[in-house]
């Protein structure tokens, strides 16, 4: 399927650039006249997966995250986050809900909010090269919306 | 100041607002941490009602404020939680752990 518009952003694994990737990707969605609980819900699994690349991907250092969101004619959001960091060694393991190798302001429950507030989370990793994350959420069509 | 406290008879009540993310989530346990090993309440009310934003570092927030409040054997509850905050907090099964308004 292609793609109606796309845009891609590439900013520091700084936490200051959370707030900076969820506004850009409510921004980005916004072409869909999504509702408010559609908006918050992008922006909830975009700091997630933000987050865990500030946290994980990057534990001691500074690395790019790339952020490429797509729109489709079906009026789906694809979201992709993809960084050059440690990796994942067990994806499985790191989806479960509460399991988390980070500090205690970690839940472990970043993924399990991916996949709740998301119609799709895909995780592909490999170790010393990195990780992208791909998420799709659907938006509703409303009557006068944006299409 | 990343948390409003207001403690009176053993009772502390904590004001969140703004944004719960990763970014502020230290600045805001270690906050809500001091002022409970400072007062010792039996009860702790966290307002979220200025939270424009959570994600799941505030659930790590409100386990760890938990988690406390249980070792000196208090009560906690969450008052005034926002739609968005809600629902994360929802799914992660936070409401059958702690009471909430």
């Amino acid at each position: 399927m292609k793609a109606m518009n796309e845009a891609t952003v590439a900013f520091l694994s700084r936490s200051a650039n959370e707030s900076f990737a969820r506004t850009t990707a409510a921004c980005f969605a916004a072409q869909l006249d999504p509702t408010l609980e559609e908006v918050n819900d992008i922006k909830t699994a975009v700091s997630e997966a933000v987050t865990n690349c500030i946290v994980h991907a990057y534990p001691d250092s500074l690395g790019l995250i790339q952020m490429r969101l797509r729109l489709f004619e079906d009026h789906t959001l694809e979201i992709q986050i993809k960084d050059k960091g440690v990796g994942i060694p067990d994806v499985e393991q790191a989806r479960k809900p509460m399991y988390t190798t980070g500090g205690e302001e970690r839940s472990g429950m970043g993924f399990t909010i991916m996949e709740s507030f998301m119609d799709l989370l895909k995780v592909r990793s490999t170790p010393e090269k990195g990780t992208t994350v791909t998420m799709r959420r659907r938006i509703s069509r409303r009557m006068g919306g944006a299409g | 100041m990343a948390v409003l406290c207001k403690a009176k008879d053993r009772t502390l009540y904590a004001a969140i607002d703004g944004e719960v993310d990763h970014h502020r989530a230290r600045q805001i346990m270690g906050e809500l941490v001091r002022q409970i090993d400072t007062t010792m309440p039996r009860q702790l009310t966290v307002d979220l009602g200025g939270v424009t934003f959570m994600d799941s570092s505030g659930i790590a927030i409100l386990l760890r404020a938990s988690r406390r409040m249980g070792e000196l054997e208090g009560a906690m509850e969450v008052i005034h939680v926002p739609e968005q905050a809600g629902k994360v907090l929802r799914a992660a099964g936070l409401d059958r752990l702690i009471k909430f308004e």
